[in-house]
């Protein structure tokens, strides 16, 4: 889950540093991520991990790291076979 | 998500066409570029995902179709409107002396900022939601938009007024 992670925010997040050299906990907006980034990697952590995204979500928190990232994925993917 | 029309059913908004009265105190300003290109990538790679995410009903209605060719002036107009909820978040949570620390953090919709079109063809601000919510509390009165692009970039800027909710409450 993590590399899919990495490899989406080496896709969008427009990150001033490799993302797959990047901390878990590291900062994501600190290396560079804008708004307008946060919502394409959004869009594309739906799409590559079947997921949406609810309202309660679509919070700065929640994709402020790599480690955030996934807590959330994994919230929305729990329970699947 | 509730959808644009069942906000608008229900009045919740705040229109920057209904002509509040500019007050003395609380000045409130945001300003935000961005590449139309990362938002021309957006656009050719999410398509209409992104749109609905981001953008109104009206919004996308008022922009050229996102489905021209490349090079279109899509991207330019999608990008000002873009711009333009950026500048306005920051506008109204600039200098909030009243809000939690985490009020950044509470969930965003960036479909609770809307840029519309006047008669005149200049452009205006409606709030619904949270940010309407977040306007009133904090007395804003009057809240105004430009935008621009050119080439590679696009830009807004925006400003307002506010009033304490005491001064608020008394008007």
């Amino acid at each position: 889950m993590i590399d899919d992670i990495r490899n989406v925010l080496k896709e969008h997040g427009r990150l001033s540093v490799d993302a797959t050299s990047l901390g878990e906990e590291s900062d994501l907006y600190a290396a560079g991520m804008t708004s307008h980034a946060s919502v394409n990697v959004m869009l594309a952590l739906e799409a590559a991990f079947d997921i949406e995204f609810p309202d309660r979500m679509l919070k700065r928190s929640v994709f402020e790291s790599i480690s955030s990232i996934r807590d959330a994925v994994k919230e929305l993917t729990a329970g699947r076979a | 998500v509730p959808s644009e029309d069942s906000r608008a059913a229900t009045g919740d908004k705040l229109d920057s066409h209904e002509g509040w009265q500019p007050l003395r105190s609380g000045r409130l300003v945001g300003v935000d570029l961005i590449p139309v290109a990362h938002v021309a990538h957006a656009l050719q790679r999410f398509g209409n995902r992104y749109l609905n995410r981001v953008y109104t009903r009206g919004e996308i209605d008022s922009c050229p179709s996102p489905s021209l060719p490349t090079g279109s002036p899509a991207a330019s107009h999608f990008a000002a409107r873009f711009a333009a909820k950026e500048a306005a978040f920051k506008a109204l949570h600039g200098g909030d002396e009243t809000s939690a620390p985490d009020a950044r953090n509470e969930p965003f919709d960036w479909r609770t900022i809307e840029v519309l079109r006047r008669p005149d063809g200049s452009p205006s601000l409606r709030l619904h939601g949270r940010m309407r919510a977040l306007a009133e509390r904090r007395g804003v009165r009057h809240l105004d938009v430009s935008l621009s692009h050119d080439g590679d970039y696009a830009i807004a800027f925006v400003v307002g007024e506010a009033v304490s909710a005491g001064e608020c409450n008394r008007s």
